[in-house]
């Protein structure tokens, strides 16, 4: 069992107490909601006559369906102005402060609590969204929860969850050109499996972590989920507290950032902590990331060849088939050259500032190749403002890019951003699942932004290091 | 506290095959786009049961012989990405009642226990015999006994694994958690003044 871990300080200092099944009953120091998997539990709680315990400390925006062209009101789609008026009622009715498309600081959940500062170090964070894990980059305990736990958080801000491992995941090495935080992650979930985490919480550490930007640490906590582990988060450091102090938050409140420092720097992992186990791997053998296949775990550096699924672990091959198949890949080829229809940057992963200045420092000056539909979706309004102020919209936009409204769009096409039939398509979100961008055919290739920007510009994927 | 004891389920069998099939195939995202859950169970596994012109494809879920199932059996890391609730809840209002596989994402089983929905771990090698004979044996009665953690079916005992807090929930029928969370609000309210960032 770990001991003196920041999971562990977190943990024990918003435990409220044991229940009967031997699960901990934990403090939720912020709830953030969005349309889509929030309607229900405030359905749940009307039902029974329940009320919102803590409104205070919960945090509404609308990002899953919201479409990132047109979005006047009402929405052209029926279902999802029906989904944005519930929220807009729920939060209404319960005292709930509710980013919408009108407030300026409407974006994916994800992006919208870090830009703010309402992520804040030794907190615990719930979402219902797979992604909250994104959180832990700021030395956070973010779980993504289900809509019955949604529920038990909206009528109580408690929840009730079993104590998970801890494995430190030790990031050795220098990164090289162009190989970014997103190719770290692909290589941890290459390695220790899309359901190695399951049943633990990931520590990312070491030299590589510490001088990657916040922004590089959300993308890597932020896919803890595909390789298993229900959260992931690396200790707050001077990095951190830069990012926090330019946030409304503490900008409007310096005095605020000196009175909760002492705490951040008290959860921290203790020098001696003790993991459940240790995993290392050496960024100097990393080279940008991309994926073969249909689940997160199936990736290769962009010079290596497609594994033969024989090659594989043995529990490993049906599915590793199934995927050349429907990917129309053959072991023994490369990524590289594989033919692109779509090229999508944005997504929880990487929608982020440093996201869109990598990739439009590939595209400027260059077309995007005449076969391809690109487009850039930035994950906050504010990111979008940020951008436009620095030029990047123009940039992209003369290149051939679409430059959209903030929201979760194409990484699962819940909104009309959608693949068509086979089409291919150079993804910088999170999850290149069978039918996730829209399509039951689409193919989804992972990659970095830089190499999605690359594989715009070529038509095909390509080694951004190259172009 | 509300919630019925669960220590057992019985049923007809169903397998899907495959490691790692997510929530997406599960429930495809764009069928979440309602309010509630209600009418969930027809979009279970639908871009596997429908072709594109919404033609029927070959499906356990399709098959006639199976429509009264009600143990799903499936290979490892069943129910991994999104947290989306929709997955279970669509098993659960196709007719599926309890799950039995190799092994579980971490977010889908919660999200299972919520409702509950019993989810049991076997070895690899014998579910794969559990799905062969589900397969070839329509209509297998399948009985999960969560308190001794067995499943019997064609006259044998298999021992089965439970995570215990799950068990312990099921079994004492405290897996519907809102009354247990909700029976001392002063408590938390306390708890929650140490917290040095809750103001």
């Amino acid at each position: 069992m770990s001991e003196g871990t920041l999971y562990d300080k977190v943990w024990d200092g918003h435990k409220v107490r044991e229940l009967p099944n031997g699960q901990d009953q934990l403090f939720v120091g912020l709830h953030l909601i969005h349309e889509v998997t929030s309607p229900q539990a405030f359905g749940m709680i009307r039902e029974k006559r329940m009320e919102v315990a803590y409104p205070e400390l919960t945090h509404a925006t609308v990002d899953h369906i919201i479409p990132t062209k047109d979005q006047s009101r009402p929405f052209k789609d029926d279902q999802a102005e029906q989904m944005m008026a519930e929220l807009e009622s729920n939060t209404l009715e319960a005292n709930i402060k509710f980013a919408g498309p009108d407030s300026g600081d409407q974006g994916i959940v994800h992006g919208v609590g870090p830009e703010r500062g309402l992520t804040q170090p030794g907190m615990t964070i719930v979402c219902g969204d797979s992604h909250t894990s994104t959180h832990g980059a700021f030395g956070a305990l973010a779980f993504g929860i289900g809509t019955t736990q949604i529920r038990d958080v909206l009528a109580t801000q408690t929840m009730a969850l079993g104590r998970q491992k801890v494995r430190r995941i030790e990031v050795k090495g220098e990164l090289g050109e162009y190989v970014t935080a997103k190719d770290i992650i692909l290589t941890i979930i290459r390695h220790l499996g899309t359901d190695g985490g399951v049943g633990h919480v990931y520590e990312y550490g070491g030299p590589a972590v510490s001088k990657l930007s916040m922004e590089g640490r959300m993308s890597i906590c932020n896919m803890s989920i595909e390789g298993g582990a229900r959260a992931g988060y690396i200790n707050p450091d001077e990095t951190t507290y830069e990012w926090l102090k330019n946030t409304d938050t503490f900008e409007k409140d310096p005095n605020r950032f000196e009175e909760l420092l002492p705490y951040w720097e008290s959860i921290r992992s203790e020098e001696d902590a003790k993991y459940d186990d240790v995993f290392e791997i050496d960024c100097n053998e990393i080279e940008p990331m991309v994926t073969w296949g249909t689940t997160p775990g199936q990736g290769i550096g962009i010079s290596e060849e497609i594994p033969d699924p024989k090659s594989l672990a043995e529990s490993k091959r049906e599915s590793a088939i199934r995927a050349q198949n429907h990917m129309r890949v053959t072991p023994g080829d490369k990524m590289e050259g594989y033919k692109i229809d779509v090229a999508f940057i944005g997504s929880c992963t990487n929608s982020r500032m440093s996201d869109l200045r990598e990739a439009c420092k590939i595209v400027e000056g260059k077309t995007v190749a005449s076969n391809v539909r690109a487009l850039v979706v930035p994950g906050s309004q504010r990111v979008k403002l940020a951008a436009e102020e620095e030029g990047l919209d123009k940039i992209f936009i003369e290149s051939g890019f679409d430059w959209r409204l903030a929201g979760c769009s194409m990484c699962l096409a819940m909104n009309e951003d959608q693949l068509i039939g086979d089409e291919a398509c150079a993804s910088s979100s999170n999850r290149n699942f069978i039918g996730r961008q829209g399509s039951k055919d689409g193919r989804t290739i992972l990659m970095s932004p830089a190499m999605v920007a690359a594989a715009a510009i070529k038509g095909e994927v390509t080694d951004v290091r190259r172009i | 506290m509300g919630a019925p004891a669960i220590k057992s389920a019985s049923g007809k069998g169903i397998s899907i095959r495959g490691s790692d099939i997510d929530t997406d195939q599960i429930i495809p995202a764009r069928y979440l786009k309602a309010i509630t859950f209600d009418g969930l169970g027809e979009f279970s596994f639908r871009d596997l049961r429908f072709d594109g012109e919404g033609r029927e494809l070959e499906h356990p879920f399709n098959d006639k012989e199976y429509q009264d199932a009600s143990i799903l059996v499936v290979n490892s890391n069943f129910g991994c990405g999104s947290s989306r609730e929709h997955a279970p809840q669509a098993l659960m209002r196709w007719g599926i009642e309890a799950i039995i596989g190799h092994s579980f994402a971490e977010i889908f089983a919660g999200n299972c226990l919520a409702l509950g929905i019993p989810v049991v771990e076997m070895e690899a090698a014998q579910i794969e015999i559990l799905q062969e004979w589900v397969e070839s044996n329509p209509g297998t009665e399948i009985h999960i006994d969560i308190v001794a953690q067995k499943i019997r079916y064609n006259e044998q005992d298999i021992q089965v694994s439970i995570p215990e807090s799950h068990r312990k929930a099921l079994v004492d029928g405290i897996w519907d958690t809102t009354a247990l969370l909700k029976s001392n609000p002063e408590e938390v309210k306390q708890i929650s003044g140490q917290i040095p960032y809750i103001k």
